[in-house]
């Protein structure tokens, strides 16, 4: 807080030598000192607290996890030992930790492309005319509203392995049982259904106001041009929406390499953070929850950490290299009309 | 305005508090002293902590009250490895015991500051013993316990051309290799399901060993000891042999193998009768029953412990608290308010709880049959550190991948190498 009294002293005197009332001349300062502070330093002061806090809950624990990742540490011990890197170099040789980062990609991929094709056709659809068309989109948006909690626990319902509702359809159809839980990949396709389920109609909200962006002028000279609505829709919508469909990439990248509470929801065993009885839906997430907080080994859940950060960096990074590839194309096609 | 005003008494309130606080704790007034107790669930304290603090005007007490035991349990090792922000009494469950009995330097030995009256002999000899460190250091005392029968299906029984009255059905459960037999001439007759789980049967089992998956010396004994590979084995072999309903305990499916009769028999701690009554419905009332028998002997499946950390600064008033809710008298008072066992040698013959019946099981004398079962649990079982983790998240999801077409053989592996990385 001296900081700017002082600065200030230098100034407000040249400023306030003209004034004409000597006695009135301190509490004029003061206040003038106050009001080139309020400029200088407020707007500091309003973004502080962002920082502070950002500080605190976001960046310290960042470093401290990093530096944690160097010990041999579990919750109770009085004194933990310095190990270097031996718990990446563990982890690297972790059976468990490969299957968890198998998981996590293919649970993200089963999610993220279909998820991305449905919302836009989905967006398409709410982009024609319908009556009410407020009401719809909002009830595309309702999964999302919902308890992720109380989805988790209705989806674990429908996908039981002996009373859940899709078994019980599959044998009506004359198709065999499932085993959702026990089959690796059933398991995957259930757990990204449950975030398709969710995240879909938030998408095909955010592609719809890129739609509604789209000047009507082209689509219409594309009209008269001759072309079709297919024709239209992938030649004229789809590469006009190129930058926000990276933009729904990239968050759902972000969201996808994180997921947890899909999957520990999905568990039969209430509470398990195993991710199925041999690990065959357990995500990187998971396994550093489990390795963290149920096995207590808090180094190694805070390497786990700090790996997955880093694979969250990589592919952000390249999903950044593609944006900016594919956005530059884009701005070109806007350049030319 | 309305807002502003509770606001106002809030912060009044607050700060009254905190007055409060710093008086009592500067011990200037002396006598003035402000416990904290921590549960978890219910163990019915509600009314009895108002009538602690009118027989001791100078102690007040604050309740904190966590409602799931997991959340409850995590905290209360992460406040153990800060060293602060725990209650001056903090219960533990049994299933949590073996982490904290692994660092009896946290806490106080109640042998030491206990009242002088309050002795191992007010519970039953392994309620006791479960909550002594290696080192002699009383941990906790102990509060309830989950005495083991067994439950079955009298109908489904009946219809197997089993017998099903509670007297004519004990020969079945006498040992593991006649209930397994029982469970053969079932699945043959039905085509249907014995047991639950294999996990069920086989903690079960595990329980009843000297020792669990550690060793005294705390090394992982999976391997060498034979009797745990026997009973993995034994449980399996059933298991694949039709035996197990293959559904994972309180998992959706489980409640719903109660609606339809999915399996014949469960086994059965004391507090599993509300579980069966609520799961299994009204439209199966009457089909229920449970006897005082237990294969192998008798068991214990849950029940908690009052301990008192060292950051308390108050031990020895917390450990009179503790002391006096863990008397036979206020935890009779407990049972009839939550159902929760007594382990207290003298409150299972009080009359009180002789007297409680079921209905829901065919007007059982419950108190009757689970104080017989209490007294059948044979030693208490050394648990090292991990013990609880590995029956979690070694042998239960192994035997549950065994119930999803894994080999008996492959699946021990998976729980062997899960063991080894808890344990490593």
């Amino acid at each position: 807080m001296t900081g700017p009294v002082i600065t200030d002293t230098g100034r407000a005197p040249s400023r306030a030598a003209p004034a004409p009332a000597p006695p009135r001349r301190p509490r004029l300062t003061w206040r003038q000192r106050l009001s080139v502070a309020d400029v200088t330093w407020s707007p500091y002061l309003y973004i502080a607290p962002f920082f502070v806090i950002f500080g605190v809950v976001g960046l310290f624990p960042l470093l401290y996890t990093a530096y944690l990742s160097l010990f041999d540490r579990d919750l109770l011990d009085v004194e933990s030992t310095y190990v270097g890197f031996a718990n990446y170099a563990t982890l690297f040789a972790d059976p468990q930790f490969w299957n968890a980062l198998v998981n996590t990609i293919s649970i993200f991929a089963l999610s993220t492309v279909p998820q991305i094709v449905i919302a836009v056709l989905l967006a398409a659809l709410l982009n024609s005319r319908l009556r009410l068309p407020t009401a719809w989109r909002v009830g595309v948006l309702l999964p999302y509203v919902l308890s992720l909690v109380a989805l988790g626990i209705i989806f674990a319902n429908l996908f039981g392995t002996n009373y859940g509702l899709v078994n019980g359809m599959l044998e009506t159809l004359g198709f065999d049982r499932i085993d959702w839980q026990g089959n690796r990949f059933a398991s995957h396709v259930a757990i990204a259904v449950m975030v398709n389920w969710r995240w879909t109609g938030y998408n095909a909200l955010i592609v719809l106001a890129a739609m509604k962006a789209i000047p009507k002028e082209i689509t219409e000279a594309a009209l008269i041009d001759g072309a079709g609505a297919v024709r239209r829709f992938f030649s004229v919508t789809l590469p006009l929406l190129r930058p926000t469909l990276i933009f729904v990439v990239i968050t759902s990248t972000i969201g996808g390499l994180q997921i947890f509470t899909e999957p520990k929801l999905f568990d039969v065993m209430p509470g398990s953070n195993n991710g199925g009885s041999s690990n065959q839906f357990q995500t990187i997430t998971l396994y550093m929850y489990q390795t963290g907080f149920e096995t207590q080994h808090l180094g190694y859940a805070s390497a786990i950490a700090w790996v997955l950060f880093l694979v969250i960096i990589i592919v952000a990074v390249a999903n950044f290299l593609l944006t900016r590839r594919l956005a530059s194309t884009g701005v070109a096609e806007d350049g030319a009309r | 305005m309305l807002a502003g005003a509770i606001a106002l008494t809030a912060v009044a309130g607050l700060s009254a508090c905190g007055d409060d606080g710093s008086g009592g704790g500067s011990g200037g007034g002396g006598d003035q002293v402000e416990l904290t107790i921590g549960t978890f669930t219910e163990f019915g304290y509600e009314d009895l902590l108002p009538e602690y603090e009118r027989l001791h005007p100078n102690i007040k007490i604050t309740h904190h009250k966590t409602g799931q035991g997991g959340p409850y349990h995590q905290q209360l090792l992460t406040k153990l490895a800060a060293n602060s922000g725990l209650e001056d009494v903090v219960a533990i469950e049994e299933g949590h015991l073996a982490d904290v009995l692994d660092k009896p330097q946290l806490f106080n030995n109640l042998a030491d500051i206990g009242p002088k009256d309050v002795k191992p002999d007010r519970w039953l000899d392994w309620k006791y013993e479960s909550a002594v460190a290696k080192d002699g250091t009383w941990i906790g005392y102990g509060t309830d316990i989950g005495p083991l029968a067994m439950c079955y299906r009298k109908d489904l029984f009946a219809k197997a051309g089993l017998p099903s009255d509670p007297e004519a059905v004990k020969p079945l459960f006498e040992s593991w290799d006649s209930y397994f037999a029982a469970g053969d001439t079932y699945a043959k007759k039905t085509g249907k399901a014995w047991f639950d789980s294999d996990s069920q049967i086989f903690n079960a089992m595990q329980n009843q060993l000297d020792t669990g998956y550690l060793a005294k010396d705390d090394k992982l004994a999976i391997e060498s000891n034979p009797d745990i590979r026997a009973n993995w084995d034994q449980v399996t072999a059933a298991g694949k042999r039709g035996q197990t309903a293959k559904l994972v305990a309180f998992s959706p499916e489980w409640n719903n193998g109660f609606k339809v009769g999915a399996f014949a028999t469960k086994t059965c701690p004391s507090w599993m009768l509300g579980v069966v009554k609520e799961q299994a419905g009204p439209a199966n009332a009457g089909k229920w029953a449970v006897t005082d028998a237990f294969p192998g002997g008798g068991g214990n499946w849950g029940g908690s412990f009052l301990a008192v950390p060292k950051q308390s600064a108050h031990p020895k008033e917390a450990a009179a608290l503790a002391a006096w809710l863990t008397a036979p008298e206020q935890q009779v008072k407990a049972f009839q308010q939550t159902g929760n066992f007594p382990s207290q040698v003298e409150a299972l013959s009080s009359p009180e709880l002789l007297a409680t019946t079921n209905d829901y099981f065919g007007d059982v004398k419950t108190g009757e049959l689970f104080a017989a079962q209490a007294q059948k649990v044979g030693k208490a079982q050394y648990k090292g550190p991990g013990d609880g983790q590995i029956q979690e998240n070694a042998t239960s999801p192994a035997l549950q991948a065994v119930e999803q077409g894994k080999s008996p053989e492959d699946g021990w592996q998976q729980a062997v190498d899960a063991a080894k990385r808890i344990t490593g």
